[in-house]
């Protein structure tokens, strides 16, 4: 088999503006033009913060009513740094020096001589300074060191606490009344036509402060169909009351809210992944990555006519979690 | 045609050992809602029946009231061009004397909703943006997106944009629940919070860009296009200028 010859380097080409010095001055130019630009730009940006009224607004193709103001700032903040960078690159490949230039690689490793003195320098000064006598200094040492390698781990604490058993309750409990989100006026049962929605909350004892980590443990979503339409077994329609079915809002897959309804096929969509459940089989999942059925809170109504929770929800809302007991649902 | 159709139901009244639904059952009734009856004999009732009783592919339209038939014959949703997932907003078929005509027929069938007009909502000055905006984002936000742009449901149904739509459209689609959309009742929803939530509709409908391009106010979809295609796109062509050996 015949061996290649090493081809060796290809030959250099030189630009035409290394000979050319028409076309040198016009990379020149070129450099300078883009480089001017920039400094238009922060002209631009600076002018257009000063003077320009910051409620003026004109119309653009495609982008719409634009505020004129916002706009000039960011064309100039992109024009003055990007125009720095374009021509930094046109004038290192147009006028720089391009010879071609070939750079030796050496052993890494030091000269015998010099490691030897290295360390003859080093015991010699250690000695020196007593490193080996003064244990006082180096146990003190040693617990300061120490000590400081405690206080990340001390900090870590601020990795919990654990939620406990906040993941298992919720505001809801037997005769809590429903409120509508965000007025917070209760609800008769005769105030959801068949086909209507409703977003409710728990009602909190007076004086009791609505966090936003409750809202988004507590909500629940109120539908109400024709009670033939069901498909449950005797307990679950029990939850119900006149056709009125209440489900936690809070997907079981990654705890979105779940409140696309459709009223015509009963299907509630979450919007973040595309679990679908159906309404009419106690939120069965029937698309999506949910793993299992939205909670139910089971009504009743109270003296007064308003609807209320019969008790509290039976399994953990939203997403799971490790301590949960899936077996079970 | 019509008076065909008449001369058909006649027979049919005739013959009364079809089932009583088959029959056109007349009612004393006001000359617009004879207007209506004609329209919807002539339009409709291949689909929801002689008496607006529904069939297999169209639903009963007795108590569902003038608002439905405003929303659904004024949009030009009803009649459908065609059978698909859902009734699309378009040009609409019937003019406004003809609309309001069926709707009236409608009506007579059974007490609903009724029809509004765009005078009668005065949202600019008993709605409230702000308690509009927070009604929006619980009730409507997930189907409707935050913007009021509209959104993808199951299988090829959508919930429409909210831009540019009339605001007596809005209200009667609240309240009637048209297709997949739930119905939102006055007891839940009142009419000065539905109010609130059209002044909101209108205020996001005519908001200017502070700064930017909004992409359409769809969320992390259309940015993420943007950065994926004409980001990256522009990186690699500055990557492959400044790789590129200068002649």
């Amino acid at each position: 088999m015949e061996r290649f010859q090493d081809p060796g380097l290809p030959e250099h080409i030189h630009r035409i503006s290394d000979s050319d010095p028409a076309a040198e001055k016009r990379a020149e130019l070129q450099v300078a033009i883009l480089f001017l630009t920039s400094a238009l730009g922060t002209v631009l940006l600076i002018a257009s913060y000063i003077v320009m009224k910051p409620d003026t607004y004109v119309f653009l193709p495609i982008m719409g009513s634009t505020n004129l103001q916002q706009l000039c700032i960011g064309l100039g903040l992109t024009l003055s740094t990007l125009c720095i960078g374009l021509g930094a690159v046109q004038w290192a490949k147009r006028l720089m020096p391009d010879e071609e230039v070939i750079a030796e690689r050496h052993e890494m490793r030091s000269e015998e001589s010099d490691r030897e003195e290295l360390v003859a320098t080093f015991r010699d000064r250690s000695s020196q300074a007593g490193l080996g006598r003064r244990s006082l200094i180096k146990r003190s040492l040693g617990v300061a060191v120490g000590l400081v390698g405690l206080s990340p781990i001390v900090l870590l604490r601020d990795l919990g606490p654990t939620p406990g058993n906040s993941l298992r309750t919720t505001n809801w409990s037997a005769g809590t009344r429903l409120v509508m989100d965000p007025a917070g006026n209760p609800i008769r049962p005769s105030d959801l036509e068949v086909g209507a929605v409703a977003q409710v909350l728990p009602e909190l004892p007076e004086g009791v402060e609505r966090t936003l980590e409750n809202v988004g443990k507590d909500a629940v979503l109120l539908i109400r169909l024709r009670p033939e339409d069901f498909n449950l077994n005797a307990e679950r329609l029990s939850w119900t009351h006149e056709g009125i079915i209440a489900f936690s809002k809070i997907c079981t897959h990654m705890g979105c809210a779940v409140a696309l309804y459709e009223q015509q096929t009963h299907h509630l969509l979450c919007p973040c992944h595309q679990s679908t459940f159906d309404v009419t089989r106690a939120a069965k999942v029937i698309f999506g990555p949910a793993a299992r059925p939205l909670p139910q809170l089971a009504l009743s109504v109270n003296s007064d006519g308003y609807l209320v929770a019969k008790q509290p929800f039976t399994l953990p809302v939203g997403p799971s979690f490790w301590e949960r007991d899936s077996a079970n649902g | 045609m019509v008076a065909a159709l008449f001369t058909m139901s006649a027979a049919y009244g005739v013959a009364s050992a079809l089932p009583n639904t088959q029959r056109v059952i007349s009612s004393s009734t006001t000359p617009l809602v004879s207007q209506g009856k004609a329209i919807f004999l002539r339009g409709c009732s291949s689909c929801h029946g002689l008496n607006a009783e529904g069939g297999g592919i169209a639903p009963s339209l007795i108590g569902v009231g003038s608002a439905a038939v405003d929303f659904q014959v004024g949009t030009g949703r009803m009649p459908m061009a065609d059978m698909s997932q859902q009734a699309m907003r378009k040009k609409p078929i019937y003019n406004a004397a003809e609309t309001a005509a069926l709707a009236a027929y409608v009506a007579s069938l059974a007490p609903g909703p009724s029809s509004v007009v765009d005078s009668s909502l005065n949202f600019e000055r008993d709605g409230n943006a702000a308690e509009g905006g927070q009604l929006f984002r619980t009730n409507c936000a997930m189907c409707h997106n935050f913007a009021g742009q509209g959104g993808a449901l199951t299988q090829g149904k959508y919930a429409p944009t909210l831009m540019g739509v009339q605001p007596k459209y809005i209200y009667e689609a609240m309240i009637t629940g048209p297709q997949s959309m739930p119905k939102f009742t006055n007891a839940t929803i009142s009419a000065s919070e539905k109010l609130s939530i059209i002044k909101w509709l209108q205020a996001a409908n005519h908001e200017q860009n502070q700064g930017g391009a909004s992409l359409g106010r769809t969320g992390p979809v259309t940015e993420g296009l943007l950065a994926w295609t004409l980001g990256i796109g522009l990186l690699i062509g500055i990557a492959v200028w400044l790789t590129t050996k200068a002649k």
